[in-house]
């Protein structure tokens, strides 16, 4: 532990060139991948000492027992993981290091779906993790969202987020609403759920409970997910930004959720992940909500003591994804091969078993979702609910995979403030915020 | 620095003749040669060495990055792409074109208004109570202080406890006593309140315990004079204390100036997201700064840009903030004349302005 806060010398010097001349690292960067084949052949000597780094955030579940179990197979390997508190720190970290030409980074790196679209972008800087033997180990859509426009292989992926609806059964049973899970399924639609079916059973149910409790948490929460069945929401597939003033469906998208939130109240105006918010689950706030498999440990955290949650196994407009992570290898480090290995064993379906246990993440491995650890999960908190199996049909029923350029966050929060602005802050029109938004978007410049 | 106040000698120690002092030239007149030379070349050019590490660490961690910041400014430069060729002006064109750098100015502004002045006012009268003589003095001045130790990013999480919107505990005292609840977040004025509360939070302390330090230094004799001439406490407050550290005060709104121009970490943690509400109602120049650089659209000229002209804000504001305290330096030597022999002693308020000036 303590070798791991004093980076060695020449690496600090490595650092001080990187940072300050970092036209020239780029160079060198650009040289070590092309040339990787030489130092494939030195790091396939069995009996060289190595020592593998590997940088997480959050809880990807890989403890120190699962990491000296590489060890004993390959004794020549020393492994070492860093773990960044959130995955915003673990960004900053990253994309500041990429910036100066990758010295420092780890040689295996975890990134969040949110930010593999700066990979995709500056893919010359990653290894091409390719290999035949692994092409059917992930979900295809996982696999989707780590390759490169040229088909190249950057990521392979550890967890995944399909989204089921989670829901207070207490506060449906209270109002009159059916409250067991198949029911609640039934009740929005089943396997044809649509969006429209899931405001309209909503707008009966605040009725019903007299305008005091509000159907889902957040209007932003919503329209992410809704964002996320869109193949193309924002750019085209080549990377070009849609003009947002012109672009009818998100418009739609955005006066549904403004209009549903707001003046017929299905939400309870809240700002996701604001104190607020998490105040909102001890306060009988809301009753739905969507959530993805990692979800479920946030509210789970944030209703201690509120007796009465549930998961339905159904989803409103097909399938839907939010999150999950991949380990990428970044092309400076000095063990491309090794670090490829490892990182491809890592994510081997009986690694990831191990990870879903320890710290709750949906593996995006074919083999680990039918395993029986995985299959036969239930979740105490959420009335014993087969989450094993529910999230499982929640991922086979994920077909699209929305594309997420280097503009998708900076248009996606043009839209979403203004969003915020209207059901939180209640400032203006619905219209007047969509404009706000338009604004917002020219203001890029992306043109 | 207090030296330019206090010695009246003239200035060049190498012409002997006048003050029978125990200059170095005098000590052995018969080796004039070498040993003067030395000692000339020490007194024209060690006063420089000295002072020269500040100048060596200040050009690498200072001019550099400054220059280096200029330059940027001037190409399109992305966070991770780095240096894409030259934008000529249009960093800066394109930032005066946003309503959002406007918008980032006036809050800087209002929140720098909101903080700083309630500031002064409270950390001079708490001042003056701790200059009192009161119980426990040691405990409540180290009191004061207490805030100042607290993580700005702890100030900020607690603070954003304090001011939630739906269920924050000042907005359930507020309805506890009748009143109605404050839109902490959604409104403006209401929103820089609230983070101007946790700027003062932590730096009203600081700046009470430097305004006991002046008040302190102030000669006894005048308040003893005042007493005998009948004058009560308020009027020793605003007829002496008050202008005897008038120098501590402009130090202080200065330092305050720069430190409020550049405010970051307590809007940045105000709501969750960081960047500056859904609307821009919170988002500093330093947040927008960081907003542009760092965010997804990672575009570091303009963030660039944005670091050069906050910059000359500060020196304009500085420059404004010069002229104010020379013209009420000078007229405190005026004062000083005036007084003749009686004030003798330094106070610390001409040590300040030793140091300022």
């Amino acid at each position: 532990m303590l070798t791991h806060l004093r980076p060695s010398r020449p690496r600090r010097r490595a650092l001080a060139v990187g940072a300050g001349v970092a036209t020239l690292a780029l160079a060198l960067t650009a040289c070590s991948s092309g040339s990787s084949g030489s130092s494939d052949a030195k790091t396939q000597d069995p009996n060289e000492k190595i020592t593998l780094t590997v940088a997480t955030f959050n809880n990807f579940g890989y403890t120190q027992d699962l990491l000296d179990e590489y060890t004993k197979a390959h004794p020549n390997v020393t492994i070492k993981q860093t773990i960044a508190a959130t995955s915003d720190d673990a960004k900053n970290n990253f994309t500041t290091k990429l910036a100066a030409g990758g010295a420092g980074l780890a040689d295996v790196q975890a990134v969040d779906v949110d930010w593999m679209p700066i990979v995709l972008q500056y893919e010359n800087k990653f290894t091409d993790l390719t290999d035949d033997s692994l092409k059917d180990r992930w979900l295809q859509w996982k696999t989707a969202q780590a390759t490169a426009p040229d088909g190249k292989l950057l990521g392979y992926g550890t967890d995944i987020g399909p989204e089921a609806i989670c829901y207070r059964q207490d506060l449906f049973a209270k109002y009159g609403l059916p409250s067991d899970p198949d029911k609640v399924a039934e009740l929005l639609g089943g396997a044809d759920s649509t969006w429209d079916k899931y405001f309209s059973v909503g707008e009966d149910f605040v009725q019903k409970s007299g305008g005091k409790v509000a159907w889902y948490d957040s209007s932003e929460g919503t329209y992410q997910a809704m964002v996320g069945q869109i193949a193309n929401p924002y750019e085209e597939s080549t990377g070009t930004p849609k003009d947002l003033a012109t672009n009818q469906t998100i418009k739609d998208l955005f006066t549904k959720v403004a209009t549903e939130s707001k003046d017929k109240g299905l939400s309870a105006h809240n700002q996701e992940w604001s104190d607020d918010w998490s105040k909102s689950f001890q306060n009988d706030a809301f009753a739905t909500m969507a959530c993805p498999p990692w979800m479920t440990g946030s509210i789970e955290d944030n209703a201690g003591g509120v007796k009465g949650w549930n998961v339905a196994n159904v989803f409103p407009g097909g399938g839907g994804n939010w999150g999950g992570s991949f380990l990428v290898v970044p092309a400076a480090g000095k063990h491309t091969a090794a670090a490829k290995e490892f990182a491809a064993w890592l994510t081997a379906p009986d690694q990831q078993v191990g990870a879903f246990k320890e710290a709750g993440n949906y593996p995006s491995q074919v083999d680990a979702e039918v395993s029986d650890t995985v299959s036969s999960s239930t979740n105490d908190f959420f009335n014993n609910a087969p989450v094993g199996k529910i999230f499982a049909d929640r991922a086979k029923a994920v077909t699209v995979t929305p594309f997420k350029g280097q503009n998708y966050f900076t248009i996606n929060k043009a839209v979403t403030d203004a969003l915020v602005a209207y059901d939180v802050q209640g400032k203006g029109t619905v219209d007047s915020n969509w404009n706000a938004a338009v604004d917002a978007y020219k203001a890029l410049g992306l043109g | 620095m207090a030296a330019d106040v206090t010695v009246t000698e003239p200035a060049s120690p190498a012409t002997p003749p006048t003050p029978p002092r125990h200059g170095r030239g005098e000590k052995s007149p018969r080796r004039v040669g070498l040993s003067q030379t030395l000692s000339r070349w020490d007194v024209k050019v060690s006063p420089y060495l000295y002072i020269s590490p500040f100048f060596v660490l200040f050009a690498i961690t200072g001019l550099f990055p400054l220059l280096y910041t200029g330059w940027i400014s001037l190409r399109n430069w992305t966070l991770i792409g780095g240096d894409a060729g030259p934008a000529g002006f249009d960093n800066f064109t394109a930032v005066f074109q946003q309503d959002e750098f406007w918008l980032s100015l006036r809050n800087t502004f209002m929140i720098f208004l909101l903080s700083s002045v309630p500031q002064m006012v409270v950390a001079i009268i708490l001042a003056a109570l701790l200059h009192q003589n009161i119980r426990a003095k040691t405990f409540w001045r180290m009191g004061v202080l207490v805030p100042y130790i607290v993580a700005p990013v702890a100030v900020g999480m607690i603070f954003s406890q304090l001011f939630s919107d739906q269920y924050g505990v000042v907005n359930e005292l507020l309805n506890a006593v009748g009143l109605p609840s404050v839109g902490w977040h959604k409104d403006t004025f209401a929103a820089w309140s609230a983070i101007a509360t946790m700027v003062n939070f932590r730096w009203t302390g600081y700046n009470t315990l430097i305004f006991l330090a002046a008040m302190q230094a102030v000669p006894q004799d005048l308040y003893e004079a005042a007493v005998l001439d009948g004058a009560g406490r308020v009027r020793q407050f605003f007829s002496i204390t008050l202008p005897q550290i008038r120098a501590t005060l402009i130090f202080v709104i200065i330092t305050s100036t720069i430190g409020g121009l550049q405010i970051f970490d307590e809007p940045r943690v105000f709501d969750v997201t960081g960047t500056g509400g859904p609307s821009h109602q919170w988002e500093t120049t330093t947040m927008y700064l960081w907003n542009l650089g760092w965010g997804p659209q990672q575009n570091m000229g303009r963030a660039a840009a944005v670091a050069w002209i906050l910059f000359v804000v500060i020196v304009l504001i500085g420059i404004v903030n010069y002229l104010i305290s020379s013209r009420i330096s000078s007229g405190e030597t005026r004062q000083k004349k005036g007084r003749g022999s009686r004030r003798r002693r330094t106070p610390i308020a001409a040590d300040m302005k030793g140091d300022l000036l």
